[in-house]
């Protein structure tokens, strides 16, 4: 399959425009097209499902609707709004009366013939690792990362059908193929607490604290997630001196393609990852040739 | 004309509180096959019976009907009572107007009557067609065959050999002990479980009624209680037939005639990789109960398996996959609350100052001195107990992270460990579906065998002459597997007790000038017990498995099939009774 139909959900027109910016780049750059969703809507996430669990599943139900006559695969950058997406499909698939329910009130007919995909997934098993490798132009040689992939994408395993949900390898097996080295560690998929973030930020604050202390001890300088809430939270909840940046994995794929949008990305960034990439010698050696 | 009578009991108020018991017998009487009716307090007493045999005398009774409770409760006793009074058993029969009727219609005593007058009168049509049968005598083969060689089936084997009969043991793998032989200890005293086991292994061994096959597995089953015809493959041992290469030998196929068979074929260990979260089977410091078992049997300190380094800090975790049904496994796995202790205590006696812990979720030691095993373990060696589970285990650097939670204090707690020990759910053995299916006993959703009754028959299953013992029948420790193994012994006995069968007469027949041999009772005939002659081309019947359940008197279209005693003119005589 080389075209997807695209849900950036709302992070991504937000504070999340730089990953919705280095997502549509990266297709471009690997020619797999890419169409948004026309007319979608907010998946609920995570007020929906704590007020309303037919809600919570109607609202993604209704962007099922409207991929399914498309017919492509749904594409979902946002490891939340995956996770609501791939709740509402799975309650479609096994749940004849939730599925009545549901049909009734988007007013449709559950086919079930589009998949719910996270990004991830879809760049690197739909597209591959082999397109990937082709297109890097200058491998980040140098940047020693961990991957990182938060709670929702990969739980509840049922739900979620993830590659190995307790030990996942895509981010890692991804940071190799783009020439950076892939740091082993246990926290790829503990909570950062993004959901506390704002209503009990001591909370968030340490578990964040502990990831950023973790990875930093197994060797790390950055941190590669692929959803919108945990890099934001991981930046915005570091303290101390010394803060690790928090990419997401499009950003390097964009950096590693030589895409020259790139620069405009990292302003949205609390911590500032600029110092850390002039270390990367490919860079240094662009930077160079340009200016 | 026939010559009845009808014995109504009041049960005390239980029948005669509600059903006017008089305007019965009256009505019976009223009957011209009913030569005496009467009521009486208490039917099964020994004045009831009194009663009825004296009636049978006086009256010439060729038939009784006995209109009082479930016949599953007091058939048997009325049957016996006229039998004694020299009248067929078989002419006598129950009308329920108790279960059917008293109980269930306590609000309209009218109808309740009414409806005793008709029951009572409809199974007075059924007596008068009654057939004067004597039960069948089946032959009885009185040797056994127990499946599996682990303790569960060589005690059984013992207890039945010991009461002088002959017993065929097959064991699937090469050697006699089964788990137990794997355990480094038993709890309560710590004994070496390989030595306990050595002195039973040799006495099965040496045993002049054991016939003792290694390698060897079930492959076919027919016949029935006291009739089986078991067949046996056993694959070469090397080491015993040395003459010809490996390759080129043929496992051998026996044939077995045997009256009984224990099925005893133990348990498994759960899958750790189906435990990703506690490090899968990646994690070389993390092991299960066995395993651990395993290290204990070394002897020595205890080691890390990664690096060979003493193992200071040691975490239990009870309930690893068990009480859980997002790991597929509900139940409790119940002896691991015990053999945790053991263990951990174990440990304490081989790293005097290293520190174990144990992530429980409740102590379930119930047993004679058990509880105040696992005392000792918390008071006595400082065992550690930290009430709440475990979340996660995973590696950091050359340690081992278990991450869990301490419910007590309200407190997460982080421990670096050098050795976690899963204690992981038992499963029924590889195999427990597939040898139910050959043997027609059936198993539960995780594939141990299902009791005849749980409480009440707890060593036989709904198959006749089949019994199980051990964990194949669900999780239990060595006592209980050793008394539930004499339990399925001594019912072996009772049944070897007799030198020959009998069972009910009340089976199904063929009328051979009606059948058109179709086979459609065959199909639905649940026991195996029809099959076509093959040379006379009618249905038969295997009176010694038929259970004159009538599924064939309804497939069959001829009306050739009948059921003794519940012939087709009998049961529409009741009918027209009844409307």
């Amino acid at each position: 399959m080389n075209a997807y139909t695209y849900y950036p959900g709302c992070s991504l027109e937000s504070t999340a425009c730089e990953y919705d910016a280095s997502v549509r780049a990266v297709f471009q750059a690997l020619e797999v097209e890419l169409h948004e969703l026309e007319e979608w809507n907010c998946c609920g996430a995570s007020s929906a499902h704590s007020v309303n669990p037919l809600l919570a599943l109607a609202l993604p139900a209704r962007n099922l609707a409207l991929a399914q006559p498309i017919g492509y695969d749904l594409v979902m950058p946002c490891a939340a709004c995956f996770n609501r997406h791939k709740s509402a499909d799975h309650a479609l698939r096994h749940d004849p009366e939730r599925r009545k329910e549901l049909e009734e009130i988007v007013g449709f007919t559950y086919q079930g013939n589009v998949a719910v995909r996270p990004l991830l997934e879809v760049l690197t098993v739909g597209v591959g690792f082999e397109r990937i490798g082709e297109r890097v132009t200058r491998p980040l040689e140098g940047l020693k990362a961990v991957g990182y992939y938060g709670c929702l994408l990969v739980r509840p395993p049922d739900v979620t059908q993830f590659e190995n949900p307790e030990n996942p390898s895509l981010m890692n097996q991804l940071l190799e193929t783009l020439g950076a080295k892939a740091v082993e560690w246990s926290y790829a998929t503990e909570c950062c607490g993004g959901g506390l973030s704002l209503t009990k930020s001591s909370v968030a604050a340490r578990l964040v604290n502990r990831l950023a202390e973790r990875a930093r001890e197994a060797g790390a300088e950055a941190i590669v997630t692929s959803c919108p809430l945990c890099q934001i939270n991981l930046e915005m909840r570091q303290s101390g001196k010394q803060k690790m940046p928090v990419f997401y994995f499009t950003e390097l794929m964009g950096l590693a393609f030589g895409l020259p949008e790139a620069e405009a990305w990292w302003s949205k960034h609390l911590i500032e990852p600029r110092p850390l990439l002039a270390e990367i010698k490919s860079l240094r050696r662009a930077m160079v040739g340009r200016g | 004309m026939s010559r009845i009578g009808v014995f109504v009991c009041h049960c005390g108020h239980n029948i005669a509180g509600t059903v006017d018991v008089k305007a019965v017998v009256e009505q019976l009487q009223r009957n011209g096959d009913v030569v005496f009716a009467i009521d009486y307090k208490y039917m099964c007493s020994d004045p009831g019976q009194q009663l009825i045999r004296e009636s049978i005398e006086k009256y010439q009774l060729d038939g009784v009907v006995v209109a009082a409770c479930s016949p599953a409760m007091h058939e048997t006793t009325f049957r016996r009572t006229v039998s004694a009074a020299g009248l067929n058993g078989f002419r006598c029969e129950s009308a329920n107007i108790r279960e059917q009727v008293s109980w269930v219609h306590q609000q309209d005593k009218e109808a309740a009557t009414q409806k005793a007058i008709e029951i009572t009168a409809s199974i007075v049509e059924k007596v008068k067609g009654n057939e004067i049968l004597e039960p069948l005598v089946l032959p009885l083969t009185h040797r056994t065959l127990v499946i599996g060689g682990g303790i569960a089936g060589m005690q059984a084997a013992l207890d039945i050999a010991e009461a002088g009969y002959p017993v065929i043991l097959v064991e699937r793998h090469d050697h006699l002990g089964g788990r137990m032989a794997e355990l480094s200890g038993s709890y309560l005293n710590f004994r070496a479980a390989p030595d306990l086991l050595e002195k039973k292994i040799q006495q099965v061994l040496s045993h002049p009624n054991i016939q003792t096959l290694r390698n060897a597995e079930v492959i076919g089953l027919s016949g029935y209680v006291g009739n089986f015809r078991v067949q046996v493959k056993q694959n070469p041992e090397a080491e015993e037939t040395p003459v010809m290469p490996l390759d080129e030998l043929q496992p051998l196929t026996f044939t077995f005639d045997v009256g009984a068979i224990v099925v005893a074929t133990g348990w498994q260990p759960y899958d750790r990789a189906r435990l990703p979260e506690y490090g899968g089977v990646e994690i070389p410091d993390v092991v299960d109960g066995l395993t651990f078992e395993k290290m204990l049997r070394e002897g020595g300190v205890l080691r890390r398996p990664s690096d060979g380094k003493i193992a200071c800090e040691v975490v239990f975790v009870q309930c690893a996959g068990s009480r859980d049904p997002e790991h597929g496994v509900s139940y409790c796995s119940k002896v691991c609350c015990m053999y945790v202790a053991k263990q951990a205590m174990m440990y304490k006696e081989r790293v005097p100052d290293g520190q174990a812990y144990v992530f429980y979720i409740d102590i379930r030691s119930a047993g004679k001195n058990y509880d105040e095993y696992v005392q000792r373990a918390m008071t006595d060696y400082g065992v550690l107990y930290l009430r709440g589970k475990v979340s996660r285990v995973f590696r950091e650097g050359d340690q081992t992270i278990v991450w869990g939670s301490d419910t007590l204090t309200g407190r997460a707690v982080e421990i670096a460990a050098d050795l976690v020990v899963l204690a992981t759910p038992m499963l029924p053995s590889r195999g427990s579906a597939e040898l139910g299916q050959l043997l027609h006993i059936s198993t539960d959703g995780y594939g141990f065998f299902n009791e005849a009754h749980p409480k009440l028959r707890p060593v036989e299953t709904l198959t006749a002459g089949i019994y199980l013992a051990g964990v194949a029948q669900g999780p239990k420790d060595i006592p209980e597997t050793v008394s539930q193994a004499s339990g399925a012994a001594a019912k072996v006995l009772q049944l070897f007790s007799k030198d020959e069968m009998t069972a009910s007469p009340l089976v199904a027949s063929v009328i051979e000038e009606l059948c058109a041999a179709c086979g459609a009772c065959v199909k639905v005939c649940p026991y195996g017990a029809r099959q076509i002659h093959p040379i006379w081309n009618y249905a038969t019947v295997n009176a010694a498995l038929c259970q004159g359940c009538g599924a064939c008197v309804v497939a069959c279209p001829n009306k050739a099939s009948q059921v003794r005693n519940w012939r087709v003119e009998q049961v529409m005589g009741m009918v027209d009774r009844l409307l």
